[in-house]
């Protein structure tokens, strides 16, 4: 099948882009846009590191087709910063080192932002729960829980 | 220095000089280069675990559309035998050059065997249907037992066995055997009251980074090769992709990329070669990275192993003597971590009577390679289990046990040398005094046994090779430049480390990884080194530029540089000669240019003195004996740190050696059926800790300094994950009565051993 | 991934007609979480995708205490536990959707696309069956009804004939003192697929004491989710005690013919099939008791 130009909405901008029918989302964001802050860690669904928000979900980008996001609107993890800073979930990985690597962080930072937007005040089996899609090699996940914590407790002081 | 001391900046949580790019997305990591005109490169892979390859076509696939190069192993330079350092493991180069790519046979499920460069991803993967390959199968060695009985095919019919004197000429698939031995064995059993042996297994795991391997490669008209990548030492790499495709070692240049996790894996090459060969063809940089089904099949994991071990102690506790012998799985070539998993089995015990025997042995698995402390946690799986058993026959606790048989400084380790200064029994004894030790366990309830496991580890260490550049700019910030691949927090560490040294801040330092033809050699960020090594480089090279600073100070002021006084806990420059003149730090450097030039220093080192660490680990688990299912409930990990350098990513060391070992324990592996194909290659079957896998952690950092470096810096990343295997294994068996001998302790294994036991009085699955 | 073309459906009328035109040479997309998968890893060939959730009635929920559910194929499961109608009215299907894949997953996946992938360790069959649901089938000629027991028939395969796509499914209302529950064992604590799972559903006499309705349905031990009508009949009428659910739990064991793969043994799945069957007959019974 011919190509086809899909206008995605990628961190606020409306974005025309030319894809297959088989290229992914991800495929679109790190390929064809060079937007390759959202990363492959097992391109099948299984690992959260190409997170990103679709149409205001959570959702794996590896799993989603670039022509399915035709009119929609992404959130990458190039979108969270503004002018005026960093947003409280990036300030708090930083803050409590939650990364060492740092290549699941993105994907991280994502589904954080989309629990937290949803449970301003998680216990700590919600924060595993909601963030078992997302898996992290180094850390063991205790200064990610900490951080998801001390993010929520930012959010909830800035709202 | 050998006692404790207090530093200004060293020991405090500063932020990381790459954190801000690395919450944003922008580090680029290595698939995230994107160069024009640029091909992108994919690998077909053997679907047979042994075969003969009968022919390989690349006629159709060379004229697929979008297809602009095509690759076999006949593209590869033929190189002679020669052996490699690879940081954590040595290798024989023309070993691996046949591992990158099948020559006349595949040996493993996923073994390379073509390759092709095509105008997009997708193009280049229709293509590799297009190459036409006819195999003639071979009977697959899985199992390593069957692979060293006479009836196993061999994988190489020339390669025999290197030995002890026990060599019988034979071609077989024992690569190697040698042994380790002290004092009289037979004298130290006869001696002891208890003796237990135990045959263990370990299942071959993966180190599981969520980075794929990945590689860039450019070719210059001039024949230079511009290699972007991934990896834990791109000076290793270069020599590695010179070696492989026979160019002259400086017309390489690897440039390093952020890495996304390696933990030992990431020090070999597995795509480089080819896409260097491919760009080669073209003249085009071509773009490779593996699916994470390619990662799993065909990089090198963690070897199986078969492990007997046998310990004696009398009945006060005392060790009286130790045996074992490792088999370890290679994988397709030799070069298994079985010389480590030797040096470690006994390594927290004192002990005068032992015998290692170690077998290296290929089967048909993919290459094994280096796994966060490589061969130690197969090893101490075998003796830490054993002991728990020696300890309860003593009616010793586990952690009274070990410390009445702790190895200190002077004793002689286990295989051979006089240890320094450690801290084994600050360990164990800051485990002792643990909260987690000192609570009791919830008790059992119904369905749910709850039980608490102990284990110890040793690991080595490393130093060697380390280049740091400082460049002072002119408004007092630094540019810091090192060859030490980050994979966790190293460049905060010498950020700290040069901050502390000139009376700085570490956000007065721009740090970065210099490539290969920025910076001086540095071997790998592995066998725990990086920090001890380049630590004692930045730390030079903060020196050398102090020495400068004082001197323009001593310019400035028109005197004698002796009359300078550089205080590094408030960063004051004063004059002994006139107190009423100061300077900054800051001051001077402006005035770089004025007073003599750029300031600037490079040091390189070839360390030494890297101090072994030791690790002791408690863990509570609650076994569900109805499923089998172990659920853990409680984690401490208590170890000798050296000096915590930086305490979030010692922490942070601790915390992901936790994890993988409690993955290692319960559910990794590689699973194969009869035919020798790996069945759980993704990460939704090959399965590693989720965060609902795991409790809060904790970590206890006992500082016991290294008398042999300036900051007492001990390696962190390794010993971590030495114990957990056995204190897991040791927990199931507090809380059941029954012992594991085999990892993955996974629910159909404890299960199957549950039903046999009656511990529960369960309903029959009777047809 | 090899060369697919891809059309977005408006209409039943409209993808009924791609559907038929391009028979099994054409796949619907509505999630995509299993399908691209399939399609990644040469485990399905196929030309065309017909994207199927911006037809209304794929991705319509509707639900009041008198009709029950009706439940688009293209809903994703999300939506299922966060309508707390719909919640509460179903706590055995959210106990399912909920443990279907990752959050970013139930973002996307489908009730339906659980269903039509025909796995026979789906989560999401079982409470399907046991809820007694009856599923709509659209086809080139008109639709038709199936019944949930019936739809899968062997691994990645349905009752349903070429060209044929599901439409909705419609749960029955809840009825008082009646529930269900859904359990699987996994080795992990998220994200694996079931080693084994066992769905119940149990509807309780005006005392709560006596079963009445009891529908059982297994998964991942038979070649398709596996309805165990046996349990249904032996409970019904009996007072609710342990021993007769552990002797529902043994029929459960005896009914599971499973194999053994990498996720579990052939033994390991006959004795959790009993397991989890006595633990969501439980949870159902406490369930309907309120």
């Amino acid at each position: 099948m011919a190509k086809q130009i899909v206008q995605i909405t990628v961190n606020g901008e409306p974005t025309d882009v030319l894809v297959e029918p088989r290229d992914s989302l991800l495929e679109t964001l790190r390929e064809n846009l060079e937007m390759t802050g959202t990363k492959e860690g097992c391109n099948n669904g299984n690992c959260g590191a190409c997170s990103v928000m679709f149409d205001g979900r959570l959702v794996n980008s590896c799993l989603v087709l670039a022509v399915e996001a035709d009119g929609k609107e992404v959130t990458t993890v190039e979108g969270l910063a503004t002018s005026e800073g960093l947003h409280p979930v990036q300030q708090a990985f930083l803050d409590k080192a939650a990364f060492q690597c740092g290549v699941c962080t993105p994907g991280f930072l994502i589904a954080t932002k989309a629990l937290l937007e949803k449970h301003p005040n998680p216990s700590e089996h919600d924060v595993r729960y909601y963030l078992s899609g997302n898996l992290c090699r180094c850390t063991g996940y205790h200064k990610i829980l900490e951080a998801v914590n001390a993010a929520a407790e930012s959010m909830r002081e800035g709202a | 220095m050998a006692e404790k001391k207090q530093w200004r900046v060293v020991g405090t949580r500063s932020l990381r000089p790459d954190g801000m790019d690395k919450v944003t997305g922008q580090a680029k990591y290595g698939s995230d280069i994107n160069l024009p005109g640029m091909l992108y490169g994919r690998v077909l892979r053997s679907p047979h675990a042994h075969a003969r390859i009968v022919s390989l076509d690349m006629s159709e696939a060379a004229k697929m559309p979008g297809v602009r190069a095509v690759m076999t192993a006949a593209d590869l330079p033929d190189i002679a035998s020669k052996l490699q350092e690879l940081g954590e493991s040595v290798a024989d180069l023309r070993d691996e050059s046949h591992n990158i790519m099948a020559t006349g046979k595949v040996l493993y499920h996923g073994h390379a065997v073509a390759a092709v460069a095509a105008t997009s991803l997708h193009l280049a993967e229709e293509a590799l249907k297009a190459i036409k390959v006819e195999y003639e199968p071979l009977e697959p060695v899985i199992d390593v037992r069957y692979a060293m009985s006479d009836d196993a095919p061999l994988l190489d019919p020339a390669r025999k066995m290197r030995g002890i004197g026990d060599e019988d000429g034979k071609p077989s698939n024992i690569a190697q055997h040698f042994q380790n031995k002290r004092g009289d064995l037979d004298k130290g059993f006869a001696e002891a009251d208890y003796v237990v042996e135990r045959e263990f297994y370990n299942a071959t795991i993966h180190q599981g980074y969520i980075e794929p391997h990945n590689a860039t490669a450019q070719v210059h008209p001039d024949g230079r090769v511009t290699v972007w990548c991934s990896s834990q030492g791109h000076f290793g790499i270069r020599e590695e992709v010179a070696e492989v495709c026979k160019l002259p070692v400086g017309m390489v240049k690897v440039v390093p990329m952020e890495i996304g996790g390696g933990f030992g894996g990431k020090t070999k090459v597995y795509l480089e070669p080819l896409a260097v060969i491919m760009s080669q063809k073209t003249a085009r940089p071509v773009k490779m990275w593996m699916n994470r089904t390619e990662v799993l099949l065909a990089t090198g994991p963690n070897p199986g192993s078969l492990i007997k071990c046998k310990m004696g102690c009398k009945k006060d506790g005392t060790l009286t003597a130790a045996a074992a012998e490792l088999y370890f799985e290679a994988g397709a070539f030799p070069g298994s971590a079985v010389g480590a998993g030797a040096g470690t089995i006994f390594g927290p015990f004192k002990l005068e009577n032992m015998q290692v025997d170690g077998y290296d042995i290929v089967l048909n698995k993919p290459k094994s390679h280096a796994y966060r402390a490589p061969g130690a946690p197969n090893a101490a799986f075998a003796s830490e289990c054993v002991v728990d058993e020696l300890a309860e026959l003593c009616g010793l606790s586990p952690l009274d046990f070990r410390l009445k048989n702790a190895v200190k400084e002077g004793d002689r380790r286990a295989d051979g040398p006089v240890l320094p200064r450690i801290g084994l029994i600050e360990t164990l004894e800051a485990a002792k005094n643990s909260p987690h030790n000192n609570t009791k366990l919830a008790p059992s309830s119904g369905i749910k046994r709850r039980g608490r496991g102990v284990a110890s580890g040793f690991w080595f260490n490393g130093a060697g090779p380390a280049s740091v550049i400082l460049n002072v700019n002119a408004d007092g910030s630094l540019t810091q430049i090192s060859g030490s691949a980050d994979i966790g927090g190293n460049r905060a560490s010498l950020a700290n480390i040069v901050a502390e040294v000139l009376g700085i801040e570490p956000t007065d330092i721009r740090a970065q990884i210099g490539d290969t033809d920025t910076v001086g050699y540095t071997s790998v960020t592995g066998g725990s080194s990086a920090t001890h090594k380049s630590g004692l480089a930045a730390h030079e090279c903060a020196t050398k530029i102090k020495e400068e600073i004082i001197k323009r100070a001593a310019r400035i002021w028109e005197t004698d540089a002796e009359n300078v006084v550089y205080d590094d806990q408030s960063g004051a420059i004063t004059n002994k000669a006139d107190a009423e003149k100061k300077l900054t730090f800051k001051e001077v450097a402006r005035q770089a240019n004025r007073t003599g030039g750029p300031i600037t220093s490079e040091v390189s080192v070839n360390s030494g003195g890297a101090g072994p660490a030791f690790a002791v680990h408690i863990v509570d688990v609650e076994v569900d004996i109805e499923t089998g299912k172990v659920d853990v409930l409680r984690y401490t990990a208590a170890q000798d740190v050296g000096t915590a350098i930086h305490p979030d990513y010692v922490e942070g060391q601790l915390e992901g050696g936790i994890s993988q070992g409690v993955g290692w324990a319960l559910n990794e592996e590689y699973f194969y059926n009869k035919d020798g194909l790996l069945m759980n290659a993704s990460l939704l079957d090959y399965r590693m800790p989720t965060m609902l896998d795991l409790p809060k952690l904790e970590t206890i950092m006992v500082e016991v300094p290294n008398p042999a470096h300036p900051y007492g810096i001990r390696g962190v990343g390794e010993v971590c994950v030495v114990p957990p295997l056995a204190a897991v294994g040791n927990a199931i068996y507090n809380a059941t009565g029954i012992r594991l001998y085999n990892t993955p302790m996974n629910p159909p294994s404890l299960l199957s051993e549950i039903m046999k036991s009656g511990l529960a009085e369960l309903p029959e699955a009777s047809d | 991934m090899k060369e697919i073309d891809y059309a977005s459906a408006a209409t039943l009328s409209e993808a009924a007609s791609l559907l038929s035109k391009a028979g099994d040479r054409a796949r619907v997309l509505a999630g995509g979480t299993d399908i691209i998968v399939q399609l990644r890893e040469h485990r399905r060939d196929i030309d065309l995708l017909v994207d199927v959730k911006n037809v209304p009635e794929l991705s319509a929920m509707t639900y009041s205490a008198t009709d029950g559910l009706t439940l688009g194929a293209a809903v994703p499961c999300y939506r299922i536990y966060e309508t707390p109608a719909v919640a509460a009215a179903y706590p055995g299907l959210v106990d399912a959707v909920s443990m279907i894949g990752s959050a970013q997953i139930q973002g996307r996946a489908s009730l339906g696309g659980n269903i039509c992938n025909a796995s026979p360790a789906a989560d999401g069959i079982p409470p399907v069956i046991v809820y007694g649901a009856t599923l709509k089938v659209q086809g080139p000629n008109g639709s038709r009804e199936i019944a949930a027991a019936d739809f899968c028939v062997s691994p990645g395969r349905t009752a349903m004939r070429t060209g044929e796509f599901l439409v909705s499914i419609h749960f029955p209302p809840p009825k008082p003192r009646a529930s269900a529950h859904y359990l699987r064992f996994i080795p992990r604590n998220e994200m694996d697929i079931a080693v084994a799972g066992s769905g119940a559903y149990v509807e309780l006499d005006a005392g709560g004491q006596t079963f009445k309705t009891v529908r059982v349905a297994l998964a991942a031990v038979a070649p398709r989710p596996l309805p165990v009508p046996e349990i249904g009949e032996f409970l019904a009428g009996k007072t609710v005690s342990d021993e007769v659910i552990r002797r529902a739990g043994e029929l459960a064991s005896q009914a599971a013919t499973p194999i053994s793969d990498m996720r579990g043994t052939t033994e390991q799945r006959k004795h959790l099939a009993g397991v989890l069957t006595r633990r969501a007959l439980n949870g159902a019974i406490e369930r309907a008791r309120g």
